[in-house]
């Protein structure tokens, strides 16, 4: 299928993209050296190095440390919980990491409300990011997820029309992980839960709102690499200056 | 009601001229400084964002007995070691006294400074409260506190019409400080006990901060002295700001 002449992207979708784009790199950076500080996940209300986690992951020297002295416990009986004191320095720049992370999460709410706003007041998703009526069919879905995984990607056009899995794609990050990142993410606030202790209740808690918001983390990685690669092959020069100078030629 | 128009155009010259104030930052709500920093930038943004849009008073959630956890004590878990981080000779003598000659000062814009022995602050109106600790590392804890409400004793001392600020100070050499919002707060205590028994010293005994709107690190260990202010102390070389963290830990 040859596709349709490209009316190009639009100023402001230019414009969120590269904020969007500068937030998420470092949030990104950021997150990372957060979660270095403490690579346990867990479920639930309550994680810490004295209970047992889903996963730990081996990213920093904080990874399986084991700098505790002896634990006590807090109450009579053999199952107490206990408490321990650390003995061990830990990896931790969190003074710069958390302030910078929590910064670059401005911009993208800032942006990113914007962005959902003109997009709805535009029709921008409506005739964009949502597949067309009748577009949608599980046949042309997986036959197009087929020919990406075979690198097979349509020459680049320098903005929409969008095909079938590139909607879907965008639809998904713009739609339920970007929010779910932010949800997730000032779930983790005292201050804000505090208002809001709904947040807690929808998401099972602090840890799992933590967990979650690594899960949508990685999914937002995933989208990067894919997208990243998409542009390249299907034309790096033409997409660039489709989405920042706005020519599709 | 003899002029309602001009009083509704009045209100409405005030309302303006306040949520101008706000905009501007610092006329009707103090803010904490920049120190030239975008991050310190952003953390205002949050601050002023929570203060604006959060309701003053909203009380965190409070769990049952059975979801109290185990708890790890870190940063100085123990003043008195000569060895460990942050060692204090005070501290170690009061230890051994079983901190009955311990003494918290309280000072600054009060109208009677003075100083509370552990017996006196157990002899005001105590809480007991059962929260999730947050620390900026990424555990959580729910332990079970006992203490006097901050407010008792800012009570006690009789605060100025001038305070903003309360200041802490620590054995272990911090100073740090809460805006008055959160120090009036219903769930910010003094707490002298923990899951039933007294504070253990890994958790900051004899008397400890509880700000539960804040992340751990704002509930300072091994408290010594508070201090009322109308400007906001950062706390200089032992407080936060100069070592690279944010004042306000609402996130």
């Amino acid at each position: 299928m040859t596709p349709a002449p490209s009316t190009g992207h639009a100023r402001w979708v230019r414009v969120s993209h590269w904020i969007v784009t500068l937030s998420v790199a470092a949030l990104a950076f950021t997150g990372v050296e957060i979660l270095m500080v403490h690579p346990r996940l867990y479920w639930g209300e309550v994680g810490n190095d004295l209970t047992t986690p889903l996963i730990e992951l081996p990213i920093s020297r904080n990874y399986e440390h084991g700098g505790w002295s002896t634990p006590t416990p807090f109450f009579a009986g053999a199952s107490s919980q206990v408490t321990a004191s650390r003995t061990y320095d830990i990896f931790n720049q969190n003074s710069w990491g958390r302030s910078l992370h929590f910064l670059a999460g401005w911009f993208l709410v800032a942006s990113g409300a914007l962005y959902l706003l003109i997009g709805a007041v535009a029709g921008h998703f409506r005739r964009h990011l949502v597949p067309r009526p009748g577009q949608w069919s599980r046949a042309e879905f997986w036959r197009e997820v087929r020919n990406h995984l075979r690198l097979q990607i349509p020459a680049a056009t320098g903005g929409p029309d969008y095909g079938l899995l590139q909607r879907t794609a965008y639809a998904a990050m713009v739609f339920v992980t970007l929010p779910l990142m932010v949800l997730t993410g000032i779930t983790m606030s005292p201050a804000i839960t505090a208002a809001a202790p709904w947040l807690l209740a929808v998401l099972g808690g602090y840890q799992s709102a933590r967990t979650i918001h690594f899960v949508a983390f990685a999914a937002s990685m995933s989208f990067l690499v894919v997208h990243v690669l998409m542009v390249v092959k299907s034309g790096f020069r033409r997409q660039m200056r489709a989405m920042t100078i706005g020519k599709t030629t | 009601m003899k002029h309602p128009r001009l009083i509704a155009r009045r209100e409405l010259l005030a309302g303006v001229a306040s949520a101008g104030g706000l905009l501007l930052s610092g006329c009707s709500r103090p803010m904490p400084p920049t120190y030239g920093s975008l991050l310190r930038l952003g953390d205002n943004l949050t601050y002023a964002a929570h203060r604006l849009l959060l309701p003053d008073q909203a009380l965190v959630k409070e769990y049952s007995h059975d979801e109290i956890s185990s708890f790890p004590a870190e940063g100085a878990t123990d003043p008195g070691d000569p060895d460990g981080p942050r060692p204090n000779d005070t501290y170690r003598q009061l230890q051994r006294g079983g901190f009955a000659d311990w003494r918290l000062a309280v000072d600054g814009l009060v109208t009677r400074p003075g100083s509370f022995s552990l017996a006196q602050l157990k002899a005001l109106p105590a809480r007991t409260q059962i929260t999730r600790h947050v620390c900026e590392e990424g555990w959580s804890a729910i332990g079970e506190w006992t203490g006097v409400p901050l407010s008792r004793v800012l009570d006690a001392a009789g605060l100025q019409p001038a305070a903003r600020f309360v200041t802490f100070y620590s054995y272990d050499d911090f100073a740090d400080s809460i805006d008055l919002l959160d120090a009036l707060h219903p769930q910010t205590l003094l707490a002298y006990g923990m899951n039933g028994r007294d504070l253990p010293v890994p958790h900051g005994a004899p008397l400890r901060l509880r700000v539960e709107r804040q992340v751990g690190y704002k509930s300072m260990k091994f408290l010594t002295r508070i201090a009322v202010t109308e400007h906001l102390d950062d706390g200089g070389d032992k407080g936060n700001p100069k070592n690279g963290w944010a004042w306000y830990a609402g996130v």
